[in-house]
């Protein structure tokens, strides 16, 4: 599903098509026979769920209103977390890419805190800085009357909490591939510093920051411990798929299986043709 | 060489299942603790397995330490978790030898199932308003949380703690629309501890358990929804005797003390 | 528009300065070997590499004190850099954009620069399209379309294959010549900056070591780099009337003069003999034979002794006096032949 940023226009895609033709000949069976027990891995467990699914009774399933709307909400709310992540995330790949300041390392490695912080401890971390009674909430609620907990925007920025760190590593590690000479030449040619961002870097590493968005709106649809702690569960409002999953999970595990099926067929059909659309062409 | 190159073909598969073994306990520590498997062979199996609901981790901890003391050289292992996914743990074949549920209706799934004997019905649980500590809604009955402006959050219908707020207000004919529906009790009483709703309703046992962070109010309603917590030794249990014993234990008059003493009513 | 520069780039193992004047029209390059710091001032005068001292007068005015985005430069890079996702046409309307050009203006722009040296058909091409030669145009195009009043040329042809760089060369000799503001060509390639420049300035370790016309720097060498860069055997010594010293060694020149000198003569005057010869008094020496190469059609022979000298002799002649290395063989030199300068 993840596509692989090719170095297309960087000289890389000069060479032709690949050195297939001069390697041709032996399969070195050492990488297949890991590769091929790796897609088993992957890919049994989805067999498992297709096996088992209910399959005479899924239209109906399916066609039940609170399914709908949770899926509703899901590719929602992925969605506009990925664009809050792209907008966010894209500049702060940039300034750690780009801009030397003093404690970057640090803040190299506390942007990545999410990926490996259990998604419950991250929303419970949301709740305390954007809760009613959070540090920031707080001031929210006094100031706006606006609380973030059992919304739907809440549900947006547990996902992008969560997912950020995929777009920002992504795109750094293509800002840092990219050639700095190009953007010293934009600036021999009287390009301001937004101006080489948004005509010659952004293009350069257009590439990572689709693969990024990719990861990163994979990631926030099957969000759920961050966005159950943060943002609670309500039908409509905050129960996106990954939540109406585990709870039918409790009474229902068929219609669990559907949920899932259902979830994992939309996003492999959205992730498809994304691909097609903006990874393989140059 | 292809010596070599045969042990990497085994070593792979190996750390693959390595890999599927410990993502597989890494989520809700259920995998770790099936593996009763019996020890010496002349003296039976030394290891007992309970499954238990996730609100008797407190008590069902202290007494597994009592039952430990009781017969040196066993151990007590506990799965604790949602009844719903330990009853299908079960019924999958995870191999307990006791469960003990939140709600027959769990219980009910692995006796149906022909998994347990008859089982045993050892302490209920009631219901409370829980409130943060100051009760900042001025919250003192059931009918309070009909208030719009009062945040509420509710257990989702399909767990224990769910079903019995919506039996408690049906009785009491309230209608009440809360912000949330958690998915667990804990993550229910969790709103409350951080202030993020004003109040909830879950078990008395619960609100006991969070200390001073969380008032409790009792209600009247609550009587009309009671839960039952049943307990059975599993018919398939890799400890059979040892599984009978728990179960005695958990009966007996120290086992209702070390219960009650967290807030559960004697059936 | 004449540019003065001083230059001077401090870093941990290496310091740049060096003084440069370049008049309206005048090409000048900075020759030197690898590491020299040709490159570093180039990147001083563009802006991209910030200086540790001195100045930069553009026409009278301040450059150092501008961003690289604010200095009225254009810039050819040695592998061009063009622009990947933009084809030839919007990759040489790049400039006229940032300076405030609307979209169609920019583009006519560029188009008319294409056209000037002549891509127009491949107007449209993306970089990855294009031969290192076309490259190499545009990257000139993009560089003048800002209309520039200082061009920076940084080893121009180096990525071009042999054949390529001969035309390439001659193109941008004729464009180089059109252009009225003051441009500076760095190169390691004698050739190149002796076609394309009207004034050598030879760098070696961030120092100036020579400067002059290219026939001036070519004729007189001063250091054994240019001295290998235009192929003549070179030494310093103490000239006394016609005579100069050379450590051990009493060189007959032409030239009369006194006091440090140079003494420079190229390898094909320099005769090689088995036996001691008799005859017409030359400077002669005992050598022995440290290599021989092909040197186009003759041969080279890298000779030790009392003075290090390579040799051209045709290959018959190695035939005939069946040379080896390590053999020992007797040099000589008509004074006519040798060149010597004050030092």
């Amino acid at each position: 599903m993840t596509p692989t940023t090719t170095s297309t226009g960087r000289g890389g895609a000069r060479r032709g098509p690949g050195p297939v033709g001069a390697l041709a000949g032996r399969t070195p069976w050492v990488l297949v026979l890991p590769a091929v027990l790796g897609m088993a891995f992957l890919l049994l467990p989805l067999a498992g769920l297709l096996i088992k699914a209910p399959w005479p009774t899924l239209p109906e399933r399916l066609a039940e209103p609170q399914v709908l709307e949770a899926l509703r909400l899901s590719l929602v709310t992925a969605t506009i977390a990925t664009l809050v992540c792209l907008l966010l995330g894209v500049p702060l790949a940039w300034l750690l890419a780009r801009v030397a300041f003093p404690g970057r390392r640090a803040v190299r490695a506390l942007v990545t805190v999410p990926l490996v912080l259990p998604p419950v401890v991250g929303g419970v971390a949301l709740l305390l800085v954007l809760g009613r009674r959070g540090l920031v909430g707080q001031w929210l609620d006094a100031t706006f009357g606006v609380t973030l907990p059992f919304t739907t925007a809440g549900v947006v920025l547990a996902e992008a909490f969560v997912a950020m760190p995929f777009l920002v590593i992504s795109v750094e590690g293509a800002l840092r591939a990219a050639d700095l000479r190009l953007e010293e030449a934009a600036a021999t040619l009287g390009a301001s510093r937004w101006t080489i961002f948004r005509r010659v870097t952004l293009p350069l590493v257009a590439p990572g920051v689709v693969a990024g968005a990719v990861l990163c709106w994979a990631r926030a649809l099957g969000e759920f411990g961050a966005t159950i702690t943060f943002a609670g569960n309500f039908p409509g409002r905050t129960q996106t798929m990954p939540l109406a999953v585990y709870l039918a999970l409790e009474t229902e595990p068929e219609a669990a299986i559907v949920l899932s099926l259902l979830l994992l067929a939309v996003s492999v059909i959205i992730l498809a043709s994304l691909r097609d659309k903006w990874v393989t062409s140059p | 060489m292809s010596r070599r190159v045969s042990r990497w073909a085994l070593a792979v598969p190996l750390a693959l299942t390595l890999a599927a073994g410990l993502s597989g306990c890494g989520s809700s520590d259920q995998a770790g603790s099936t593996a009763s498997s019996p020890g010496s062979s002349g003296a039976g199996p030394t290891t007992l397995t309970v499954f238990a609901a996730a609100s008797l981790t407190g008590t069902f901890t202290e007494l597994g330490k009592t039952f430990e003391a009781a017969h040196p050289g066993t151990s007590v292992k506990f799965n604790f978790g949602s009844s719903a996914t330990l009853a299908q743990q079960i019924t999958q074949g995870a191999p307990a030898d006791v469960f003990a549920a939140a709600s027959p209706a769990t219980m009910k799934t692995v006796t149906d199932a022909s998994l347990a004997g008859t089982p045993t019905t050892f302490v209920r649980n009631k219901l409370q308003i829980a409130v943060p500590a100051g009760n900042p809604a001025k919250v003192d009955e059931l009918k309070d949380l009909t208030d719009p402006k009062i945040k509420v959050a509710l257990c989702a219908a399909q767990v224990p703690c769910g079903a019995a707020a919506v039996k408690a207000l049906d009785a009491a004919g309230l209608k009440v629309t809360p912000v949330t529906y958690e998915q667990d009790v804990k993550a229910t009483l969790t709103k409350v501890e951080l202030g993020e709703v004003d109040a909830a309703l879950v078990y008395t046992t619960d609100v006991l358990a969070a200390g001073d962070k969380v008032k409790g109010i009792a209600f009247p309603e609550a009587d009309k929804a009671i839960n039952d917590y049943p307990i059975a030794a599993l018919s398939k249990a890799p400890a059979a005797e040892l599984a009978e014993q728990f179960v005695e234990l958990v009966l007996s008059p120290q086992g209702k003390d070390v219960l009650t003493k967290a807030g559960f009513q004697a059936p | 528009m004449s540019l003065h520069a001083h230059l001077v780039v401090a870093r941990p193992r290496f310091r740049l300065d060096i003084d440069l004047t370049v008049a309206p029209g005048q090409v000048v390059a900075l020759l030197g070997p690898n590491g020299a710091g040709k490159t570093t001032a180039l990147r001083a005068l563009a802006g991209l590499t910030g200086l540790s001292g001195g100045h930069i007068t553009l026409d009278g005015a301040p450059l150092h004190t501008l961003a690289a985005e604010r200095r009225p430069i254009g810039m050819v890079f040695q592998d061009y850099l063009l622009f990947p996702h933009l084809s030839a046409l919007d990759n040489v309307a790049f400039g006229p954009r940032c300076h405030g050009a609307s979209k169609s203006d920019a583009r006519r722009t560029a188009a008319a620069w294409l056209e000037r040296v002549g891509l127009t058909e491949h107007a449209r091409a993306r970089p990855r399209q294009l031969s290192g030669g076309q490259a190499q145009r545009v990257a000139l195009a993009r560089a003048l379309a800002i209309e520039p009043r200082l061009l920076l040329l940084d080893e121009p042809l180096a990525a071009l294959d042999a054949r390529t760089r001969l035309d390439v060369r001659a193109q941008l000799r004729r464009h180089l010549a059109a252009f009225d503001g003051a441009t500076v060509l760095v190169t390691h390639d004698p050739l190149e900056a002796m076609v394309l420049a009207d004034h050598l300035v030879v760098i070696e370790n961030g120092a100036i070591v020579q400067q002059g016309t290219p026939a001036q720097v070519a004729q007189r060498p001063r250091t054994d780099y240019v001295a290998r860069l235009v192929g003549l055997n070179l030494y310093r010594g103490i000239a006394t009337g016609r005579q100069v010293k050379i450590e051990d060694v009493l060189l007959s020149v032409a030239e009369h003069l006194d006091g440090p000198a140079f003494v420079a003569f190229p390898p094909a005057a320099v005769a090689l003999y088995r036996t001691r010869p008799d005859g017409t008094p030359r400077n002669l020496w005992q050598a022995r034979i440290e290599g021989i190469e092909r040197h186009g059609d003759n041969v080279r022979i890298h000779l030790e002794g009392p003075i290090t000298a390579s040799a051209d002799i045709t290959p018959a002649a190695v035939a005939e006096l069946d040379l080896t290395p390590g053999q020992r063989i007797w040099a000589a030199v008509k004074a006519t032949e040798t060149h010597a300068y004050p030092a």
